[in-house]
């Protein structure tokens, strides 16, 4: 895995403009491939963000999470309320989710990181079911349960009538006065997720990010050497939960709703699946992990049999149906029969993701005279 | 290592235990469907259809054995080498895909089954010790014996043979029993399929009580999961022992009086418990490391 790299500032901004203007022409690759629409775009951001966020605490440190999905749940629960009791502006509304979910993150972290590898899974997992199942009896009062929280005409909203703002009929979030939804939500999520991305890359480059990695490739030796693994791993911990709880904010932002599946572990493994299906400890492996899922998720579902034969028209008709009938499982409602069987080969053949194999493919073919390269890399 | 192991296949062969449920179910209800079989045999076909759930253990057994030493020749013994979060990982990715074949082939809803007609109602357990008004299902009295014997079996099976103790002891140190001239891969292997028929023959016994969707298994590999990190993991005893507690502590929780007292309290339970075991005592109530 290519986790530690030698770079120079040049590098990374360099990598910084080019992710910026690949996030912010999306529309346009957007619809080359079907996704071209800003609800879709919205989702490629903000579990973009969620994995870059999940990747610090996992990618890096080792350890792995199964809970984050509670974090994700507090964000949009805290974005809601910001919504329903303060103003219908998005800014405060993501800053309290962050506040929030960090806090809480903290709390968590504090608990789970007492004990490590499959321990500290089941724990987190035990606290965000426990989350997820409170949100949905329980907390009724403050999540709404099963209907969902949602933002209604007559929610008090102090600051939009100190400030002589009337809210329109169904209340959308906005950013002083313009209207968080279609693509301006997209552009919203997107700036936020370049932010985001720009403060991961720091965070990589700084002696953290080396400590972080260290913690994952021997802690022992790091106890040796006089570092505290402990602050650093809840460091790291509390971060990638606040990059969970602003990717649920934001979530709320762009439908003023939150419900407690967000909570719910399938939430939480979806993550996971994001960040190893595209790369693992990488910069841009998670966004392109949680860009594939949600595509699956959007796109691919929607691929059915008589859209599978217009595509294989051409072809001598006994030949077609053969085809549509190999293939219709893998689509369509099946689509998570894909996701599984590419998430498996991953894990058995590319430990470190697609972006492995794209690089293992690139090495293939420019250096080829150089073998050693790939060690270097740290790749193999 | 013995941790790892015991917990993968756990887990794993709970997911699978739905699909053989599954397989076997949609077996016998196909004979439904075709009523010749009750114009051939007569009376026998009707008690086949009437017994489809104690007789498809039969087509279990085989079934999940041949799907437990595939699933470890073909993937799980690629990983023992893996770190933990990878077996994890791995383990979620086959759930995925398992369930999503059995969805594939028996459709998203729930397949009900009911018990063989004798034992369908319910025992008037009362009138044995005096106490009138106490009924319990017949069918789940009759789970309970059949999984008591089952723990006394792999119990027995583990601690009281040869292969046993080999075993045993292999998973302390694979490496020192291989020097030994053992062939541990194999017997590894064979371990690996029995615990999926066990898992499996649970699973059917168990459709009477829930009928099974393909949807059962992930709900399973939570709640196993934590039930083997409660019990210790590597350990027979304490995971039955923390399937009993966690069970009765459900239950009792879900009483009004108690809900009363903390709301909330059933929704949560079995977490706290697992934080609280993990907390202060990680190895488990009964695990050795």
């Amino acid at each position: 895995m290519k986790t530690i790299e030698l770079s120079t500032p040049k590098r990374d901004l360099i990598i910084l403009v080019v992710f910026s203007i690949i996030v912010l022409i999306a529309p346009l690759w957007g619809s080359l491939i079907g996704a071209g629409y800003p609800d879709l775009l919205q989702r490629f951001a903000i579990f973009g963000l969620f994995a870059v966020g999940y990747n610090i605490l996992f990618g890096l440190t080792g350890y792995l999470s199964f809970g984050h999905a509670a974090f994700l749940g507090v964000g949009s629960y805290v974005t809601v309320w910001s919504f329903k009791l303060l103003t219908m502006n998005a800014l405060p509304a993501i800053a309290f989710s962050v506040v929030f979910s960090g806090l809480f993150a903290l709390v968590i972290g504090f608990i789970c990181l007492r004990r490590t590898g499959i321990y500290f899974s089941i724990l987190t997992l035990a606290f965000a079911q426990m989350s997820y199942n409170l949100a949905y009896s329980v907390l009724t009062p403050i999540t709404q349960g099963e209907t969902g929280l949602f933002v209604l005409n007559d929610d008090p909203r102090v600051i939009d009538g100190a400030l002589g703002i009337v809210s329109a009929e169904n209340p959308l979030a906005s950013l002083f006065g313009i209207t968080l939804d279609g693509y301006e939500g997209f552009y919203f999520c997107a700036v936020i997720l370049i932010l985001g991305f720009w403060l991961s890359l720091k965070i990589f480059r700084s002696p953290f990010g080396m400590k972080l990695v260290a913690i994952k490739t021997n802690q022992t030796r790091m106890e040796y050497t006089g570092f505290n693994h402990r602050p650093y791993l809840l460091a790291a911990f509390v971060i990638s939960g606040m990059y969970a709880g602003l990717a649920g904010g934001l979530l709320a932002v762009v439908d003023p709703i939150a419900g407690a599946e967000r909570m719910q572990w399938t939430a939480s493994g979806e993550v996971v699946l994001m960040t190893i299906l595209g790369g693992l400890g990488t910069m841009f492996g998670p966004i392109i992990g949680a860009v594939t899922i949600k595509y699956m998720e959007n796109i691919f579902s929607g691929i059915n049999d008589t859209l599978l034969a217009s595509w294989f028209e051409f072809l001598p008709e006994s030949i077609t149906n053969l085809i549509v009938t190999i293939v219709s499982p893998f689509v369509g409602s099946g689509w998570h029969l894909t996701l599984g069987l590419m998430f498996m080969m991953i894990m058995i053949f590319l430990p470190g993701g697609m972006l492995e194999g794209a690089q293992k493919i690139n090495a293939k073919i420019f250096n080829k005279n150089k073998p050693e390269q790939l060690e270097k890399d740290g790749v193999a | 290592m013995l941790g790892a192991f015991v917990a993968v296949s756990v887990e794993k062969v709970l997911t699978i235990g739905n699909k053989v449920r599954d397989e076997s179910v949609t077996f016998f209800e196909a004979y439904k469907e075709v009523p010749y079989l009750e114009i051939w045999f007569g009376d026998t076909g009707a008690a086949i259809i009437d017994w489809s759930v104690p007789l498809s253990i039969l087509v279990a057994i085989p079934f999940m054995l041949a799907v437990g030493i595939a699933m470890e020749r073909g993937l799980i013994k690629h990983f023992y080498k893996r770190e933990h979060a990878d077996q994890i990982l791995v383990t979620f990715g086959l759930a995925i895909v398992i369930g999503e074949i059995i969805k594939a082939n028996f459709g998203a809803n729930a397949i009900p089954q009911g018990a063989p007609d004798i034992v369908a109602g319910s025992a008037n357990v009362g009138s044995l010790i005096g106490l009138d008004g106490i009924v319990y299902p017949w069918w789940r009295m009759i789970y309970l014996a059949f999984s008591l014997t089952i723990i006394g079996g792999v119990f027995a099976f583990l601690h009281m043979t040869t292969f046993g103790m080999v075993v045993r002891a292999g998973m302390h140190d694979r490496e020192m029993v291989g020097l030994l001239g053992i062939n541990i891969e194999k017997r590894f292997t064979i371990v690996f399929g029995l615990a999926a028929v066990v898992a499996g023959i649970a699973g059917v016994m168990y459709t009477p009580i829930l009928p099974p969707d393909y949807n059962m298994g992930m709900e399973f590999l939570v709640l196993s999961f934590v039930v083997v990190v409660v019990g210790g993991m590597g350990s027979l005893g304490g995971a039955v022992a923390a399937g009993f507690l966690l069970g009765i502590l459900q239950s009792f929780a879900s009483l009004t009086a108690i809900k009363a007292l903390l709301p909330g309290i059933d929704q949560v339970i079995l977490y706290l418990v697992a934080v609280a075991i993990l907390l202060f005592r990680p190895r488990g109530l009964l695990g050795k490391d």
